[in-house]
């Protein structure tokens, strides 16, 4: 690890002003994969700006019929909510299938959905459930957030600060990990919504993804035997190791299905 | 006189400091004027060395050297077993260098070492090292490293062979093949393992002016082997001036044996800057620089009558050394492999030819179990399938063709002391519950599942000995052990062991055996290990070997303890030394009441005012080397019982069913504990671990946790295990080991459970790890096969 100069600012102003000012800076949530990145070299910024001190970036708040989800909130502290567990128990029960219980306490939403990590769980609820991004500037929708390989739709210098979530009929969700990291090797978010069944797909390919060709047999029959096979072509798909293209095709297919009947209780 | 102590579940002695973090490691060790070293390595797997400039580190802040092989011109890390190919000569034995000399050979190889005032700095300029490579072509895979026109590694070994050697009696082999109702053959590979110790291998090499002698704090699971091997070959130091330290150690599983290229130029770097250096392996390093496991690519051929018994077995092993021959990876495929291919049976016939071969890849040698594990997998697949073909139950294959009288004379040189093969493949079949087996199948099935049933029935060899043998096999060291035990005047005791505990809790398995012998209470004897200056000699700790040959080797200290306080005894009691009995710490007059314990004995025997100054020395401190006179063959029977997802191709292991014969145990706790790590190693090679490399570059892709499947706690079945006793018969304690079993019986196991859950689609053999992808493609190549 290079050195680099801590700041943990106590309001959002702070951290915004110091985000301004270190150009080569960066933003600390929960560090699990930014230290981790650090530690390896790959990343190496002047300035870690640790949001843990703004209070009210942190917690979750029940609106009507959505809930919002403060962007420094812990993973274990989404997948213990009762309102969550509640009100969208598949995003509890996704927060509570994220890597291991230390990555749990530390890791964060807003850090998650931030870096758009290929294999991470959270973009999946995000997309499948049609939630809204909230930063300091402007409010974006999941369907135009996630743009790639570990791109946003963020601008430099903009802050995640909490993420909106409607509530939906029902929903599940489903993670094929991969053997070693855990990570999704293929995930699959399905909802019924009010407009609508959405189907995200994580692990993938290079980003989080809609499966519309799915989305369209749910929405004629919300049930497993509904999911038609082979519909993502496997060229579009990742391969490595754990998971070639086609192998991952057929995991979408039949994680789509146990999804699906995890949302209808059966 | 204490309760007995042998066979207790005592508490790890160890585990206080341990779990509260008060253990002392190698990274621990802090000397004064410490500084650190960084060893810039290979991103090729085969490249030459153009030019190294080391100017720039050399500038960079707190920089106090940067070496390269230029700078290191010592003797190449040595091989400790000579192996002679068939054709009568030695093995080929390129030079192993500590840096690399004008080429580098593996991804990870040691090129230039940067030596700083702090770990950081050392870090920073590690980067700034600038090096030339002219990249070459490069081979990583064991059955493509004779291809023609492989690229080649060392001048002085044509086609990358090492050796080729053979063992048994090819024409009678051939013969009994020839008179064969049946012959089942496989293919198989045993897949390349990367150890994962918990804690990575470090050094801290240290220089004295004062009296010009070195001091090495390393992670290391023989110190004693490590100093006679870099004194002697590769530093030419007067053994006397360096001293070895291997202090807690997280863990070894083989790849702490070895002396490796960081040990010396670590040692060596401490008098050219006189400071001491430190080197910690970070986790990524390690994965391509750690000695590697396995990599065997093997066809089998068992020969049968038309009942099923076994006339006779060909082989024909290719195993991968890697790019260097490490310690020990020369005897590893064929003395520790090819002896066992008898396995539990009574094949009369046994021929394997084995060939080692070079690579673009890290030094293989090695890991928990050793040949064992391979052998156990060739024997135990190869009967499971000729127990498919012949229509037979595969217990009873394996009944029909058990050893049941010993001593027994194997055709690949072992002689097996004891056993009894038949106590632990029934008490497994029990325990297993295999008569509800085909009941659980149908539920399995029932809910769209596959299920199977595996056995494995191996036999080890631990402890090699005796050391002549294993020197007119190639053996370039003894392997004996020595133990001393040290009474103190107050009745409490010291134990110096030559073996080394990282992990297997010697410190309490150990004190059970002398305190029992003494009848002292357990805390009143502590055991030592892992230091060159307080212990009389070591061998070390690997292929289990540690009760039977440095237990024997305290116990026959204690011998001698109980023959010289037998003496004081008969003085103190004024009695004759014959009429003295001794049990467990109390010396007695025979028929009489009178009597000393030990501790009264101890006394007199350091303030001897009361003694026999003129027969006897004062003092009781023994010592003893032990060398045995045999291997000791630990056996046992494994069932394991999968449940197969055929959607996504997820195995879950249901039911793991362990059954050992360790001889006499010490204790049952510790030994349990010993199985379910061995098993978990083992469930990880045949579900989880394998090492990848990438064909073209050579580059390591599981090179992280990312890539690299470890076991994990969820991964792994709630173990049924159970012990039978069978005493080894030539040492006092009747051990055997149990170090290696679980590593070495389970991946057969599982692999024979898996093959069995897929005969519905006729699949016999599928590659470990058999992940999720490999079982799922494996089902569809079956499917479309079928369709054709
Ligand atoms: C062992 C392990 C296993 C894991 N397994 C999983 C898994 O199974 N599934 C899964 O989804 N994830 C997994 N993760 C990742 C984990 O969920 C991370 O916590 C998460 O990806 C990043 O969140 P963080 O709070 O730790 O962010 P950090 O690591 O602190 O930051 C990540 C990136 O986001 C930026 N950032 C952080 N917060 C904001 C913000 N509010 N606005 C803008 N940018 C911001 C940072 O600058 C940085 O670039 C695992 C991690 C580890 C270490």
């Amino acid at each position: 690890m290079h050195a680099f100069s801590y700041h943990k600012p106590s309001t959002l102003g702070d951290a915004l002003s110091l985000v301004a000012k270190q150009s080569e800076g960066k933003i600390l949530a929960g560090g699990q994969s930014l230290v981790q990145a650090m530690k390896l070299r790959l990343a190496s910024p002047t300035d870690l700006i640790d949001l843990s001190g703004i209070k009210d970036l942190a917690g979750i708040k029940v609106e009507g019929s959505s809930v919002t989800i403060g962007a420094m909130t812990r993973h274990a502290d989404v997948e213990n909510n009762a309102d969550v567990k509640k009100m969208i128990p598949a995003l509890a029960r996704l927060a509570g299938g994220i890597g291991d219980r230390q990555v749990r306490h530390m890791g964060t939403i807003g850090g998650s959905v931030a870096n758009s990590d290929p294999a991470a769980c959270y973009p999946a609820a995000v997309l499948g459930l049609g939630a809204t991004i909230v930063t300091n500037k402007r409010k974006i929708a999941a369907d135009d957030f996630f743009k790639g390989l570990f791109e946003t739709a963020l601008e430099t210098g903009e802050l995640i600060t909490a993420v909106t979530f409607p509530t939906v009929k029902r929903a599940g969700y489903i993670k094929f990990k991969n053997p070693a990291s855990r990570f999704a090797l293929v995930g699959v978010f399905v909802a019924e919504t009010s407009g609508g069944v959405r189907v995200a797909v994580t692990g993938a390919a290079s980003c989080v993804f809609r499966a519309t060709a799915i989305e369209k047999a749910l929405t004629a029959k919300f049930d497993p035997d509904a999911v038609p096979a082979d519909t993502i072509k496997a060229d579009t798909l990742n391969a490595d190791l754990h998971g070639s293209a086609e192998y991952r095709a057929h995991l979408i297919t039949v994680m789509a299905k146990r999804a699906v009947t995890q949302a209808v209780g059966k | 006189m204490n309760a007995p102590l042998i066979g207790a579940r005592i508490e790890r002695k160890e585990d206080y400091r341990f779990l509260t973090g008060a253990g002392q490691y190698t990274d621990d060790v802090t000397l004064p004027g410490q500084t650190h070293a960084v060893f810039v390595r290979s991103p090729h797997a085969h490249a030459t060395l153009k030019s190294i400039d080391k100017s720039k580190a050399l500038k960079a802040p707190g920089v106090l050297a940067v070496f390269t092989g230029e700078d290191l011109k010592v003797g190449g890390l040595p091989c400790g077993w000579l192996i002679t190919d068939v054709n009568g000569q030695p093995m080929k034995e390129p030079v192993h260098p500590s840096l690399a000399q004008g080429k580098v050979r593996h991804v990870g190889d040691q090129v230039a070492v940067v030596i700083a005032e702090t770990l950081d700095q050392a870090q920073d300029a590690a980067g700034l090292v600038e090096v030339d490579y002219g990249v070459l072509p490069s081979v990583t895979s064991t059955d493509k490293a004779r291809a023609k026109g492989a690229p080649q590694l060392h001048e002085i070994a044509p086609d990358n062979t090492c050796y080729v050697w053979a063992i048994g009696d090819k024409a009678a082999c051939d013969a009994a093949f020839s008179k064969a109702a049946h012959v089942t053959k496989l293919d198989l590979v045993n897949n390349r393992l990367i150890p994962n110790a918990i804690e990575p291998r470090a050094a801290n090499g240290m220089y004295s002016r004062a009296d010009d002698s070195y001091t090495l704090y390393v992670a290391s699971q023989n110190p004693h082997v490590e100093r006679l091997l870099m004194t002697a070959f590769v530093l030419g130091l007067p053994e006397h001036k360096v001293r070895v330290v291997a202090p807690d150690v997280g863990g070894g599983f083989g790849s702490k044996i070895y002396l490796y290229a960081e040990d010396v130029v670590v040692t060596w770097a401490s008098k050219q800057i006189n400071r001491p250096v430190k080197w910690t392996c970070e986790r990524s390093e390690s994965f391509v620089s750690d000695a590697h496991g396995r990599d065997h690519v093997t066809t089998v051929e068992l020969a049968m009558d038309k009942d099923g018994k076994f006339l006779g077995m060909r082989v024909k092993t290719t195993a991968n050394v890697g790019a260097y021959l490490s310690t020990f990876a020369s005897c590893v495929p064929t003395i520790l492999y090819a002896t066992l291919l008898a396995g539990q049976y009574t094949t009369p016939v046994i021929h394997c030819e084995v060939t080692a071969v070079f690579t673009n890849t890290v030094p293989v040698d090695a890991y928990r179990g050793a040949g064992r594990p391979e052998a156990t997998y060739v024997v135990e697949r190869v009967v499971e399938q000729a127990a498919r073909e012949m229509k037979l139950d595969p217990a009873e294959i394996r009944r029909r063709n058990f050893i049941k009288t010993f001593p027994y004379q194997t055709p690949v040189a072992l002689m097996y002391d004891t056993g009894d093969y038949e106590a632990t493949l029934s008490a497994a079949i029990k325990m297993a519950d295999v008569a509800g087996f085909p009941a659980r199948r149908k539920a399995s099935e029932a809910k769209g599942k596959l299920r199977g049933l595996g056995y494995a029935a191996y036999i080890e060899a631990c402890g090699i000995a005796p050391s002549n043998i294993a020197g007119a096999l190639g053996a370039r060291a003894g392997l004996f052990e020595a133990g001393e035990v040290r009474m103190h005047p107050t009745g409490s005791c010291t134990v110096f062991t030559g073996s080394h505990s990282h992990g297997q809790g010697h410190e309490t398995t150990f004190a059970q055996v002398v305190a029992d012998r003494l009848g002292l209470p357990i805390e009143s004897v502590d055991i030592v290990h892992g230091d060159t200056s307080k212990i009389l000699f070591g061998m070390g700790t690997y292929g289990s070997r540690s009760i039977a040959v440095g237990g024997t080797a305290i116990y026959k200290a204690l011998d001698k303890i109980i023959a010289k306080g037998k003496k004081i005894a008969a003085h103190l009691m004024e009695a004759a030394e014959t009429d003295i009995e001794y049990d467990r710490g109390v010396f007695k007059v025979a028929g009489t009441d009178k009597q000393k314990t030990i501790g009264e004995v101890s006394f007199a025997a350091y303030v001897p005012h009361n003694y026999p100054l003129d027969k006897l020395e004062p003092g009781l401190n023994e010592n003893a080397f032990y060398d045995p006179t045999n291997f000791t063959f630990p056996a046992g029977s494994y069932v394991c019982e999968v449940e197969i997802d055929p959607d996504t191709g997820v195995t879950k292991i249901e039911k793991f069913t362990a059954v050992d014969d360790f001889g006499n145990i010490i204790n049952p706790m510790i030994v349990e504990g010993q199985v379910h790590g061995g098993l978990t190693q083992g469930i990880g090679q045949a579900l989880l671990e394998g090492c990848k490399y990438d064909p073209e570059s050579g580059q390591l892709i599981t090179g992280s946790y990312m890539d690299y499947t470890m076991p994990r706690a969820d991964d792994v079945p709630n173990y049924q295990v159970d012990t039978r006793v069978t005493a080894c018969t030539h040492n006092p304690l009747g051990v055997k080991g149990c170090g290696e079993a679980g590593a070495i019986g389970a991946p057969a196991a599982l692999m024979n459970a898996i093959t069995d859950a897929l005969q519905v689609y006729g699949i016999n053999d599928l590659p470990m790890p058999a992940s999720p992808q490999t079982v799922w493609k494996t089902i569809q190549n079956a499917k479309q096969k079928k369709a054709a």
